[in-house]
């Protein structure tokens, strides 16, 4: 190294014969720098389109939808049942109540058993082949179609029982909230550290209730998002209903009686050829979205609060 | 055990030793174990602090994960049992018979098969270039400040339920197919013999179209995530080289996650196979195969969710109930297949060049 710097100097006859430089002005280079640019703002310019023309559709139904749904809405929407065909009036207040109830059983069920699983996935299956099996199995039932949960859970219960319920229909939706529960709460507990489960084993806690004490709690607004998520997303569905909880255009609060729920009754009067009914169906997709919305906008809110805790 | 001896004897502490002792003397056990625990020990066992309340936690958990399986298995010889009697009776020629008429006993899935697979398409074709489009915006080109207001709205779109798209395509692109796309389609593409026919407004074109909607923030989400998997030294070394930044892109991103990006694909196709409601609310619901998109059509989805219930007959029920399961072993293939491909990337070394 030190020869060769002290060699240079000395010797410059040595150097070889130095490249002619290169010319970068020619026509043919000048011709390919403006292709390149030019590709270069095209492709841009056409991901910004893209993102536009994707966000239209949104704006589009949203504004309908509350153009349309607002100018219908009214008090008897939210206190009556649905009117006879001809009959002017009438509101969902059954539909309300009903999707309400089997949301509520649908969580009852979902879950604890979506938590218990990912509790599993993330504290004892780690590495472990059931482990990865399992977590596998979720993703891929979490990509069933509804409509295939509806007829297995008809097949299931409802021909068993030889009527539709309310029941089979919570039965329906929960079997379609684990999968998600049950990954984001394993992905949120790999992110509490592993300090901190020591320090519970270290004081002489036991495993069990380190596990649901300290980790769980650590990551509870995540796990809670990941349950909104999944609420969010079974509250809007309407295929696995059809066959199980079926509908109905009275009131009902039995478990064990085909009972109303909003996303149906949206679907029965979308598919009606009245006009009053298709108003009432612009109503209740706008209540029906702006619960779906106020879950999501919790949802955001938790996740903050889990950002702010996580960086400590 | 020692652990547990050592709490039963809280005041044999070993005194200190002198630092030159490298050898110490084992400490003098008492031969036989005391017969009653100690009280730190009782006090312990009473708070759940014993093996039993440890392993029946894990076991609990246990269970719960394995009722994912039971739950897949159990959908699976469900409707396996009440499809025996279509199973029997037509056997593959189910798949391949183009005759749907429950009225005289003839079933065949081919119309739905081909219903699904043209309307999967038409929504593939025109959601993967705006998803990509939007992943790469996102990713790429978008100032910070804006990236997450538009992941939030992407997301949005993915929270509207499936009846409400259906109701709006009802009412607003059913009579845009009708009136704008169909005839200008029919008139500039019309050789193609793709847009010939009546033209209602309902169809396949109509189902690909709100389909297209419904799976494209599936696809941009999962594409953005992999791409922002991809690590930085990437971006940066063929930036170096003098490259443009959709020279960048195209090289540095996109082929380090083009796996990612395949099976992001195939979940947004998983999703399209299985989608009901709004596919059932535009699609005219007609079993028949027809060259022309703007042709009515029916899915295997649709079908069930719109003869299940007025099914009369084992024989009927159970050709529905034998769509489930084709469409279920379907998806779960699809899944499978795009699962492992996110995996291959996500997880796997990050950013190799090929």
């Amino acid at each position: 190294m030190s020869t060769a710097a002290t060699n240079l100097p000395a010797s410059p006859d040595a150097n070889p014969p130095q490249r002619p430089p290169m010319d970068f002005n020619t026509s043919h280079a000048r011709w390919n720098d403006r292709l390149r640019n030019g590709v270069n703002y095209l492709i841009s310019g056409a991901a910004i389109l893209a993102t536009v023309i994707v966000i239209i559709p949104l704006i589009a139904i949203l504004v309908y939808l509350l153009y349309k749904g607002a100018s219908s809405l009214n008090v008897d929407f939210f206190t009556k049942i649905p009117a006879p065909v001809g009959e002017p009036g009438g509101g969902m207040a059954n539909s309300i109540v009903g999707s309400g109830i089997i949301l509520a059983l649908s969580s009852a069920m979902g879950i604890p058993i979506g938590i218990a699983a990912g509790v599993y996935l993330a504290e004892y299956g780690r590495g472990r082949f059931l482990g990865n099996a399992v977590r596998f199995t979720a993703d891929v039932l979490n990509g069933v179609p509804s409509i295939v949960m509806g007829i297995a859970i008809y097949a299931l219960i409802v021909m068993q029982q030889k009527h539709f319920s309310a029941f089979a229909g919570g039965v329906a939706l929960a079997i379609m909230m684990i999968p998600t529960i049950t990954r984001t709460t394993e992905e949120m507990l790999a992110t509490v550290p592993h300090s901190i489960r020591e320090a519970a084993l270290g004081l002489g806690v036991p495993r069990w209730r380190t596990t649901l004490s300290v980790a769980l709690r650590t990551a509870s607004p995540g796990i809670i998002t990941g349950c909104m998520l999944a609420f969010a997303r079974v509250a809007g569905e309407t295929a696995p209903l059809l066959f199980t909880a079926l509908g109905n255009q009275f009131w009902s609060v039995s478990l064990n009686q085909p009972i109303a729920a909003l996303p149906l009754q949206i679907y029965l009067y979308a598919e009606s050829p009245y006009d009053e009914w298709h108003r009432l169906a612009w109503a209740g997709a706008l209540v029906l979205i702006v619960m779906i919305m106020v879950s999501v906008t919790l949802v955001r809110i938790f996740a903050n609060r889990g950002a702010l805790k996580g960086g400590n | 055990m020692t652990a547990n001896d050592a709490l039963d004897r809280p005041d044999n502490i070993p005194s200190q030793q002198p630092l030159t002792h490298f050898v110490s003397e084992s400490p003098v056990l008492p031969a036989t174990p005391s017969p009653e625990p100690s009280p730190i020990r009782n006090f312990l066992n009473s708070r759940g602090s014993g093996k039993l309340a440890d392993q029946s936690f894990a076991g609990l958990m246990l269970l719960c994960a394995c009722s994912i399986f039971a739950i897949v298995i159990f959908i699976a010889w469900i409707l396996i049992l009440r499809s025996k009697l279509t199973l029997a009776q037509f056997g593959f020629s189910f798949f391949t018979s183009s005759s749907w008429d429950p009225v005289s006993g003839q079933f065949g899935a081919l119309p739905f098969i081909f219903g699904t697979l043209v309307t999967s398409f038409l929504a593939l074709l025109m959601a993967v270039p705006l998803a990509l489009g939007v992943a790469i915006f996102l990713t790429e080109l978008c100032p910070r400040g804006l990236r997450a207001p538009i992941s939030f709205v992407t997301e949005l779109l993915a929270a509207i339920p499936s009846v409400v798209y259906g109701l709006w395509a009802i009412f607003v692109l059913v009579p845009i197919v009708r009136d704008n796309l169909g005839p200008f389609l029919a008139q500039y593409l019309g050789w193609t013999g793709l847009f010939g026919g009546m033209n209602v407004g309902v169809g396949m074109l109509t189902a690909g179209i709100i389909l297209a909607i419904m799976i494209l923030p599936i696809i941009s989400s999962i594409t953005r995530d992999i791409m922002l998997a991809v690590p930085n030294a990437q971006r940066e070394a063929v930036l170096a080289l003098g490259a443009t930044r959709w020279e960048m892109i195209r090289t540095g991103v996109l082929r380090n996650a083009r796996i990612g990006i395949v099976g992001a694909v195939i979940l947004g196709l998983g999703r399209a196979l299985g989608e009901t409601m709004a596919v059932t609310m535009v699609i005219g619901n007609s079993p028949t195969i027809s060259k022309s998109l703007l042709a009515p059509g029916y899915t295997l989805a649709s079908v069930i969710a719109n003869e299940f219930a007025e099914a009369s007959g084992d024989l009927y029920t159970s050709a529905l109930i034998e769509i489930g399961l084709a469409l279920f072993l379907v998806t779960i293939v699809v899944n499978a297949v795009a699962r492992l491909l996110v995996w291959a990337v996500t997880r796997g070394a990050p950013g190799r060049v090929s």
